[in-house]
């Protein structure tokens, strides 16, 4: 097993630099505009330009500078400075991972209990109102974007724009060790947002997995042993569980692409919010970390989910 | 059969399930009894309704939307009558089940032991480590070699008929008074089949529980059971004891039944005759007698006139549901035990034959 985990974590690595390689030739080769160029100013004179080529480090042969960026990256940990404000890249995101690790880390909770609570009640009481009414509201939810459904939630419940003036719009986000309450209430919104869509796609998918692990020869054994229902539901869920667990790393990628849209309608400092504006800025060395920081969770994350499942599943078994 | 009171008594039991395409008659008005220490073998093709029958002796129709009437008596008291929670109390504690596939009836996820515990703590007020006493115990008693340590073993580690040895000691584990055992050994290895029979009747002379043994082979009935109830398109059509009903059957489709397996004391050149056709439709079944599409012996009438299941004249515990004459039925089935096909039976009679 620990084989195991160390062969998929070095994978992980060389995953990780094939998704570098290819935020380079995303963003040296195809025309984005010469980031130097758009520091320069309006009409800018050719020397500047070639200066501040020089200062970036983009007077250098792309194999050189791509092969200096992994050293650093790879070895050192470290993603260079932003273009745009000269600030060091592993410190603008270590100012902003709280908040994104707040809004994720809440939304996944909602999202998980939220979404497989939901699937198993619509499932154990099928074609009932409830049921309808869980799967209806689900497939709303899938089809709403992100960035729709945020503003609606803003125009709906946000105390300065709403119809019903009861939670902290955008923009007042407060750390959570500054003012908890504030942290709280204004990550309210955001949270339920953010986990809507994977919610109810686990919600569907709880129901329709359960509702066929309930149809199991060894559901019927455990009623003819004479277990209270109870027991019965637990022992269909435990079933139905494993085929979801999969879904789970490739949902926290949903969740992270997700994070960017919601941490900019709600105004939220945080690492989607950076990516976006780098993007914007042709910001490459702020693009690269805030991407290689998601990649990484994302590989974490199906990392986890695969020694997971050896737990879930005796027959599963690596080697 | 003893003059007591049966322990479970079956009266007129109906089982339908309506449907899309209309209501299936799964069950259809089947009584009979079986009594403590004894073994009641059920007979029938699938679809006869011969698992539906006993999946409703336990209650487990109820929820799949069934329309259930007649009186299914244990120890007295009526089980279709009974509510939910009553009727838990006596599942896996006063009548167990063990069924076909011991692969797909034991959760995959589960350890086999904790599967065990299971069974004992929905009946039984006792501690995770006395259940878990208990458990080994009866692992042991079904032969399973070193219980201790494969308790904690998981379904997929464990053999076939070692599955099935554990689906036994499951159900037997709260000591039943009654074993319903649906085509227990027919998932199974034929050396296995035969181990997990003798096990089964081992344990019956152990327990003195009674058996209902439901199965399409007459081989497993032969072995196991002091009376059979012969089941064709959710009706008992023929039952009596075991011996009786495989010297001198009065059912055709019993005949066929036993015409199709081969005896190693029949002439070799004596040929296999399969029943021809397939078993009705549950929903549009034939009128008149059920089973005359398929018989060889059925006149004109027999699509008209239903037969009710009716005493054979000299054997007490006897009955059968046909609508040829008592003394015909002899002397076909004398021809056919002599080694004769239906049409020489037939002819020999001097009935004219059937449209097949």
């Amino acid at each position: 097993m620990i084989r195991y985990i160390i062969r998929r974590l070095l994978w992980g690595v060389l995953l990780l630099i094939v998704v570098a390689a290819l935020m380079f030739v995303l963003f040296r080769i195809l025309p984005t505009g010469n980031p130097a160029l758009l520091r320069a100013g309006r009409d800018p004179q050719p020397k500047l330009v070639k200066e501040i080529e020089v200062v970036l480090g983009l007077n250098k042969s792309l194999p050189t500078q791509f092969w200096d960026y992994l050293k650093e990256v790879f070895l050192h940990f470290k993603f260079g400075y932003s273009y745009y404000n000269q600030e060091e890249v592993r410190s603008l995101i270590a100012e902003r991972l709280p908040a994104t690790l707040s809004l994720t880390i809440g939304a996944a909770l909602l999202w998980i209990v939220g979404g497989l609570g939901v699937g198993v009640i619509s499932a154990l009481r099928r074609h009932s109102l409830l049921d309808r009414f869980a799967m209806g509201t689900a497939l709303v939810l899938i089809s709403a974007p992100e960035f729709w459904l945020g503003l609606v939630f803003l125009y709906l419940f946000a105390s300065d724009i709403g119809i019903v003036k009861i939670l902290p719009g955008a923009g007042s986000y407060a750390g959570l060790t500054s003012d908890p309450w504030k942290w709280f209430t204004s990550l309210i919104m955001p949270w339920i947002v953010l986990a809507s869509g994977s919610a109810a796609v686990f919600a569907r998918l709880m129901r329709s997995s359960l509702g066929e692990a309930m149809k199991e020869d060894y559901i019927r054994t455990a009623r003819a042993k004479g277990l209270p229902e109870r027991h019965v539901a637990r022992q269909g869920v435990r079933a139905a569980i494993n085929p979801i667990v999969t879904l789970f790393g490739l949902e926290v990628g949903a969740l992270l692409g997700g994070a960017i849209l919601v941490e900019y309608v709600f105004n939220i400092p945080g690492i989607g919010e950076l990516n976006y504006k780098a993007i914007q800025s042709s910001d490459f060395p702020v693009t690269q970390g805030t991407v290689l920081l998601a990649s990484m969770f994302i590989i974490l994350a199906n990392i986890v989910v695969d020694v997971a499942y050896a737990y879930l599943d005796p027959r599963v078994r690596y080697s | 059969m003893s003059a007591s009171e049966p322990l479970l008594r079956v009266e007129d039991l109906r089982v339908e399930f309506p449907g899309e395409d209309g209501v299936v008659y799964a069950v259809d008005g089947i009584t009979y009894e079986v009594h403590s220490g004894r073994t009641l073998g059920i007979v029938g093709e699938s679809g006869s309704g011969k698992t539906v029958s006993s999946l409703t002796t336990l209650g487990l129709t109820r929820r799949q939307g069934a329309r259930i009437s007649g009186r299914i008596l244990f120890e007295g008291e009526d089980l279709v009558a009974l509510p939910e929670d009553r009727l838990r109390a006596i599942r896996g504690n006063d009548i167990a089940m063990v069924f076909q596939d011991p692969l797909s009836s034991l959760h995959p996820l589960y350890r086999v032991g904790a599967q065990i515990v299971q069974a004992v703590r929905a009946h039984r007020d006792v501690s995770k480590a006395q259940a878990r006493e208990r458990a080994i115990e009866l692992l042991g008693l079904v032969g399973i070699p070193d219980p201790a340590r494969r308790i904690d073993e998981y379904p997929h580690e464990f053999s076939g008929g070692m599955r099935q040895r554990a689906m036994i000691a499951m159900a037997l584990v709260n000591e039943p008074k009654l074993l319903i055992a649906d085509e227990p050994t027919t998932a199974l290895d034929v050396t296995v089949q035969a181990q997990i029979l003798a096990l089964m009747e081992r344990l019956q002379r152990e327990l003195g529980m009674a058996i209902v043994i439901i199965t399409h082979d007459l081989g497993v009935v032969a072995e196991m059971a002091d009376e059979i109830a012969v089941m064709y398109a959710g009706r008992i059509v023929e039952t009596a004891s075991t011996a009786r009903l495989f010297s001198a059957p009065e059912h055709p489709y019993t005949w066929g039944l036993l015409k199709s397996i081969p005896r190693l004391d029949a002439p070799r050149e004596e040929d296999l005759v399969p029943i021809p056709g397939t078993p009705p439709s549950l929903i549009n079944r034939p009128p008149g007698c059920h089973f005359h599409p398929r018989c060889p012996y059925a006149q004109p009438d027999h699509a008209r006139i239903d037969p009710r299941l009716e005493p054979v004249s000299d054997e007490p515990g006897h009955h059968v549901a046909c609508l040829l004459e008592a003394d015909v039925r002899r002397r076909l089935w004398a021809h056919l035990r002599a080694g004769g096909t239906p049409e020489q039976a037939l002819a020999a009679v001097g009935l004219p034959g059937a449209p097949v």
